[in-house]
């Protein structure tokens, strides 16, 4: 079981949607499509569906040519980020809904059903209704329709954004172990890394119509291919900073000197690291010291987020416990130099940072 | 704070009182004092109790005027609501310009006065001069609804289904237009059949405002006046004497104040028991589908 895109381009009156792009998902596989809103998450899982029609390009199901194919005779399962269930039906009649149109046996269906309503934890609310139902067992009662059909593709585009906190990562747990009972090739719509590193499996990032990087998804977290895809793949977004390497010197834009990153070619780069990397207290002996403008703090209480301005640039560090802190105050701050990403100016990984390892 | 207490607080309400008194309360108990009084004139009235009920309610005139309205109200309701789901179904769902153009054409004879709904029916159905009527007349047809009551139902439920099916339709697309993409994607992707989108996905969806619908049809043509008045005038005979044409014959033709008060009494009354009946078993039914 495979699905490949090849070549695959939609655009509409003219403006691309989706610029080329080739993807090969194998058999059971969870991939995690990963990007902003209005990157072309669910323009790219309408094409893989057969919602939509490629403007070029072919779409190939187990090497079969299913391009033209209507999406009714497809192998599909898809959730929505609303929760879309048969309004007039019972919860045991929506879960039940797929297997009726494959015509299957009473004990077959029954079997199925509660089987599924088992998983996601609906058997005690079969005969209500979906509206009578709290948005996070709506929800469950769509997955459970989803895996009951048994489907060689399941869709899931962002089934979690509608759900409250508390609701979104009891029902985090609940995917992995539909994917493993389902077997089929998962794909998975989300804004959020923490959901992608959460499901594993491989990743896609996408930005404005493209996918950037194609991966593993901790080799794509450790080694984002470009600046884009690092941006995407850190939340909050990964921070930057210009810095010019001579000799054994490296010089960043605000006038800071460091002696690191000896392998790099003299020249201008761009550095980037992850928020949870910037530091209020020298930790290391080779930390780097820099010095921002605290902006706004937002305490989380495990967790506090500093919204600096540092030079030209605005910073976001992420960093443990609740500090007593003042705003506009210049803070010193600090960062590990394996924790730097060094980045071509045109955005092209140049150097990992050296704590994510060699690339696998 | 200490409270003062005083009655201020009813000079608000004042406003509202006088407003249902004089347009709903005062006109109602005219009428109520109307019905249980005769006249013979000089503005000379005597009590009679519920003598003019009692005549009203074993009147073989206002029995047959009540069949006729109920056997039109209810061909209007089977025409008008499937034909109107039907043709929301099939206008155009996405916002553009062939979408505006279909809603001004359909929502074209709610804009037009009763009475003018029935001056150009009354004029199209004529066989001398009608577009319709000469048309039907020199196809062979025996058309004529001056004469033939069949002929008359005929044209009043064609007039009415051409004026009112547009507010049908209008609710169904406004019901219809609030269902999200993502329910017909995941209909195709669950391979359900059109039969079955409609049935599970539009009816149950279109379920309130089709429920506001059939109230309003219903109500409204067990109300029929001006349309069948200007075009038969409730002919031929009594053919198409509906209950308010009636009353208004009892009333203003024969000046018989005393019965057509009665009359007007039960009628709302009627209108009132049928539309709370309507409505509980419609609500009712929701709450057991969902």
């Amino acid at each position: 079981m495979s699905l490949i895109l090849e070549d695959i381009t939609l655009s509409s009156d003219g403006q691309p949607h989706i610029y080329q792009t080739n993807l090969t998902l194998e058999k059971a596989t969870m991939n995690v499509l990963l990007g902003a809103t209005l990157s072309g998450k669910t323009t790219l899982m309408r094409l893989m569906a057969g919602l939509d029609k490629p403007t070029s390009g072919r779409i190939l199901w187990n090497g079969e040519d299913v391009t033209g194919k209507r999406v009714q005779d497809r192998d599909i399962a898809m959730v929505y980020q609303q929760f879309i269930n048969y309004p007039s039906l019972s919860v045991y009649e929506n879960i039940a809904s797929p297997l009726r149109l494959m015509n299957k046996s009473r004990s077959e269906i029954d079997d199925a059903v509660k089987e599924a309503a088992d998983l996601m934890k609906l058997s005690n609310f079969l005969d209500r209704k979906p509206l009578e139902l709290s948005g996070g067992q709506q929800q469950r009662c769509a997955l459970a329709r989803a895996l009951v059909k048994g489907a060689g593709l399941v869709l899931l585009d962002e089934p979690l954004a509608n759900l409250d906190y508390k609701l979104r990562e009891e029902l985090r747990a609940e995917i992995p172990k539909i994917f493993e009972q389902s077997g089929a090739i998962f794909v998975y719509a989300t804004t959020e890394p923490e959901e992608a590193l959460l499901l594993g499996g491989n990743t896609a990032t996408l930005s404005q119509g493209r996918i950037t990087q194609f991966n593993k998804t901790p080799d794509v977290y450790h080694h984002p291919k470009d600046a884009t895809t690092a941006r995407i793949f850190s939340n909050p977004p990964m921070n930057f900073l210009n810095l010019n390497k001579k000799g054994t010197e490296v010089t960043f834009s605000d006038g800071t000197v460091a002696s690191m990153l000896n392998s790099l070619a003299d020249g201008e780069y761009l550095a980037g690291f992850r928020p949870n990397h910037l530091e209020l207290h020298k930790h290391h002996e080779n930390a780097i010291k820099f010095s921002a403008k605290l902006n706004v703090t937002e305490i989380t209480g495990s967790e506090t987020f500093l919204h600096l301005q540092h030079d030209d640039q605005a910073w976001v560090g992420l960093v443990h416990g609740v500090h007593d802190l003042n705003l506009g105050e210049d803070l010193s701050v600090y960062l590990d130099p394996s924790h730097i990403y060094t980045f071509s100016q045109e955005g092209e990984l140049v150097l990992p940072a050296s704590y994510a390892g060699e690339k696998r | 704070m200490k409270k003062t207490p005083n009655q201020k607080a009813w000079f608000m309400v004042l406003p509202v009182l006088l407003l249902v008194a004089f347009s709903a309360i005062i006109p109602l108990m005219t009428v109520v004092n109307y019905s249980v009084q005769d006249t013979f004139g000089n503005n000379e009235f005597f009590w009679v109790g519920l003598e003019w009920f009692e005549e009203i309610l074993h009147s073989e005139r206002i029995h047959d005027a009540l069949g006729r309205q109920a056997l039109f109200t209810l061909i209007i309701l089977s025409i008008e609501i499937p034909l109107g789901i039907f043709v929301a179904l099939h206008m155009p769902k996405k916002n553009g310009l062939w979408s505006s153009l279909c809603l001004v054409l359909v929502a074209l004879p709610l804009l037009i006065p009763w009475n003018v709904v029935g001056t150009i029916w009354q004029i199209f159905g004529r066989i001398d001069i009608g577009l319709l009527g000469y048309t039907l007349d020199k196809m062979g047809f025996d058309y004529n609804y001056t004469q033939d009551s069949f002929a008359a139902w005929a044209t009043i439920i064609i007039m009415d289904v051409w004026h009112w099916t547009s507010l049908v339709v209008l609710l169904s697309y406004a019901g219809l237009k609030s269902i999200p993409d993502a329910y017909y994607q995941a209909a195709k992707i669950d391979q359900a059949s059109r039969w079955s989108i409609f049935r599970y996905i539009e009816l149950p969806k279109m379920k309130g405002v089709l429920l506001i619908a059939v109230l309003l049809r219903f109500m409204d043509s067990f109300m029929i006046y001006t349309e069948p008045f200007v075009v038969t005038g409730g002919g031929p005979g009594n053919a198409t004497t509906f209950l308010s044409i009636d009353l208004v014959k009892m009333a203003i033709g024969q000046f018989d104040l005393g019965p057509a008060a009665a009359f007007s009494l039960i009628y709302f009354l009627v209108i009132l028991l049928i539309s709370w009946v309507f409505y509980t078993i419609m609500v009712h039914s929701d709450k057991e589908a969902g």
